[in-house]
């Protein structure tokens, strides 16, 4: 059953692009919607069996080792809601019918990878699939072919391959300590292996690589220039999703449940979370642009979400999985809202924007909702989660980051005010005056997150009970 | 021992080659040489399935497809190239240097563990450890293989057909 995540997408593609099946292909936006959607939804469904499940062809074929646990279907909901979205947004954005084709076609090799990334139990197979959706985010990010955009996916390329050099060298030395590269195998032979040192050496490659690929400080160069030159759809993509599982999910399955629990390791993680914390929201306020100060403001979050994964503690693990949550939705909103800010106005300069709330409310409106639960104003979703990672710290003895979380939360309501107060508030620019909603798809899409924002919010009982708590069973809860 | 440091010369200088010639085309060819050096290296420390697969994807299907990529872009012409390789010397002139630090250093560090593969894996035989073991990965290779086709479609040949 899990198998069917990874092969239907793949499957899709393949059929959708057979010469004899031409006129189908006008179908393959309403499928994929229908593929996103349903994975979403039955995310609600899953219950968690077993750490191994397995599926099998007829004939013995194909039969694979695959595992489901809460924070895989947590990261299962994550990549169905944003790629139903972007799929919604990229119709809005790309009328022409053949791009439009291609467009879902390479977002059907990303869920692909997505699906498989958050279902493997073992580290080489987690390698693979990452790679696939890199090479898919590759072309998505270049899709416009504008000289801006190449260039930043040069960038990407250059530091995702040194990423998937450390990866792989980390993967060779854990295979010759262990013996094994499934997930539990590692777990249990690395605190036995007398290698203390190549252990070490691998968990420092592995998180060093995955950091590269989650643009964590000081890994982060290639995020803001490719966040802020892709498309509109690619950009709500990659921010929203791509570069959470293929980095920030990753770094919390391998870190949690592959590697063996250590204080230097956790002390590590902290500190990139601490200083990608800062670093990105002081970065974030120098920013005129729209996008690039989202794409730093991510780096900020992602900060949050190292803190609760650096607690090692079966909260730390639930409110870093619930922030990733969080920070999904929000920052897909804010990117819906740039993407249409940036149609409408054909600028992301705030500098040259101003007032646009008369013109564009449910944009203002639904901007507004995502920087406050960004910056962790109660009761929107995102105070609760870093409530809970600021408790969690506490509870680790960890005073000094907690307070420092706090403050920094001040730094995330600054930017965000600014940035509400240069493009949505003051008086309407003249050159501004034909602005309007840019279309149903991006209206549809940033009320559908909105309402994520709020309802995730106020029903924080329900979404803890069954989302959130299921997640710190892997680490022992 | 003679005809391992022969090759790893080779090797080296191939690679060398392939990072500064001007013409992507022999880029692609010195990648497939290269590949092909690395085959017999991994014949001599006894990875024999390895080495196929390295000469297989890497010194036939891979320089292929770059080949017929290539083929689908519009060279650049003398005085770009010549621009493109002094920006380029001027821009990472230390990395060679870096290279040789870290070697030195790596050398004087001198970290030889005593590892070898456990021998139940190396023992098994490939079709089963393909097929029965690790088929997740095969459909892996499948997935990769077309996304890199699908990626050169759409960033090239349809390029291709907008030009038009």
């Amino acid at each position: 059953m899990l198998s069917l995540l990874i092969v239907v997408p793949f499957l899709s593609v393949i059929i959708f692009n057979l010469p004899f099946f031409n006129r189908g292909r006008g179908f393959i936006f309403w499928w994929s919607l229908l593929l996103f959607g349903a994975q979403a939804v039955l995310s609600f469904f899953l219950t968690i069996p077993s750490y191994a499940t397995s599926f099998q062809l007829p004939g013995s074929m194909f039969k694979f080792g695959l595992m489901l646990d809460g924070l895989s279907i947590l990261m299962l909901l994550c990549i169905g809601i944003v790629a139903s979205l972007t799929l919604v947004v990229a119709a809005s954005v790309h009328k022409d019918q053949r791009r439009k084709f291609n467009f879902i076609n390479l977002l059907l090799f990303a869920v692909s990878g997505m699906n498989a990334v958050v279902l493997v139990a073992d580290i080489f197979s987690l390698y693979v699939f990452i790679e696939i959706t890199a090479v898919a985010s590759y072309v998505l990010i270049s899709f416009e072919k504008d000289l801006r955009a190449m260039s930043a996916t040069f960038k990407y390329i250059v530091l995702s391959i040194v990423a998937s050099v450390f990866m792989l060298l980390s993967i060779a030395i854990l295979l010759l300590i262990t013996g094994s590269t499934h997930f539990m195998a590692i777990h249990q032979a690395l605190p036995r292996s007398e290698h203390t040192f190549l252990a070490m050496l691998a968990v420092g490659l592995f998180i060093s690589g995955l950091s590269v690929k989650a643009g964590l400080v000081p890994f982060h160069a290639w995020l803001p220039d490719v966040y802020s030159h892709s498309s509109a759809a690619v950009s709500l993509f990659l921010a929203g999703i791509v570069s959470k599982i293929l980095g920030v999910y990753a770094l919390i399955r391998v870190v949690s449940f592959v590697f063996m629990p250590d204080a230097s390791v956790d002390m590590v993680i902290l500190s990139i979370g601490l200083l990608s914390i800062f670093i990105a929201a002081l970065a974030a306020l120098a920013q005129s642009d729209l996008k690039r100060m989202l794409a730093y403001s991510s780096i900020s979050q992602v900060g949050y979400i190292m803190l609760g994964l650096g607690c090692a503690t079966p909260l730390g693990m639930a409110a870093a999985a619930f922030h990733f949550f969080n920070h999904t939705i929000f920052k897909s909103l804010l990117f819906v809202n740039a993407a249409a800010l940036e149609l409408e106005t054909g600028t992301t300069d705030m500098h040259r924007m101003g007032g646009l709330s008369k013109t564009m409310p449910v944009t203002g409106f639904t901007s507004v909702l995502a920087s406050l639960s960004a910056a962790g104003v109660p009761p929107l979703a995102g105070f609760w989660s870093k409530l809970l990672i600021v408790i969690a710290l506490w509870q680790t003895g960890h005073f000094a980051i907690a307070f420092a979380a706090i403050l920094a939360s001040v730094l995330t309501l600054s930017y965000l005010l600014a940035m509400q107060r240069m493009v949505f508030f003051g008086k309407l620019r003249q050159d501004l005056a034909h602005t309007h909603e840019a279309g149903f798809g991006l209206v549809l899409a940033s009320i559908v997150l909105a309402f994520i924002v709020v309802a995730a919010g106020l029903f924080f009982p329900f979404i803890l009970d069954v989302f959130i708590l299921p997640v710190r069973f892997f680490v022992g809860g | 021992m003679l005809a391992f440091i022969l090759i790893l010369i080779s090797l080296t200088a191939v690679a060398l080659w392939a990072a500064m010639t001007r013409s992507l085309l022999r880029s692609a060819i010195c990648l497939a040489m290269m590949s092909s050096l690395l085959t017999m290296i991994m014949f001599m420390l006894r990875s024999p399935l390895a080495a196929v697969f390295e000469l297989s994807v890497c010194a036939g299907l891979i320089p292929v497809l770059f080949i017929s990529t290539i083929s689908l872009t519009h060279p650049l012409t003398r005085e770009e190239v010549l621009q493109h390789m002094k920006d380029r010397i001027r821009r990472f002139w230390y990395l060679p240097f870096i290279v040789v630090v870290v070697g030195v250093a790596l050398n004087m560090i001198s970290v030889v563990p005593r590892l070898a593969l456990p021998l139940p894996e190396i023992e098994k035989d490939a079709r089963t450890v393909l097929w029965n073991d690790r088929p997740i990965e095969l459909l892996g290779q499948i997935m990769i293989l077309l996304a890199g086709v699908f990626s050169v479609v759409i960033l090239f040949k349809e390029s291709g057909k907008d030009d038009r």
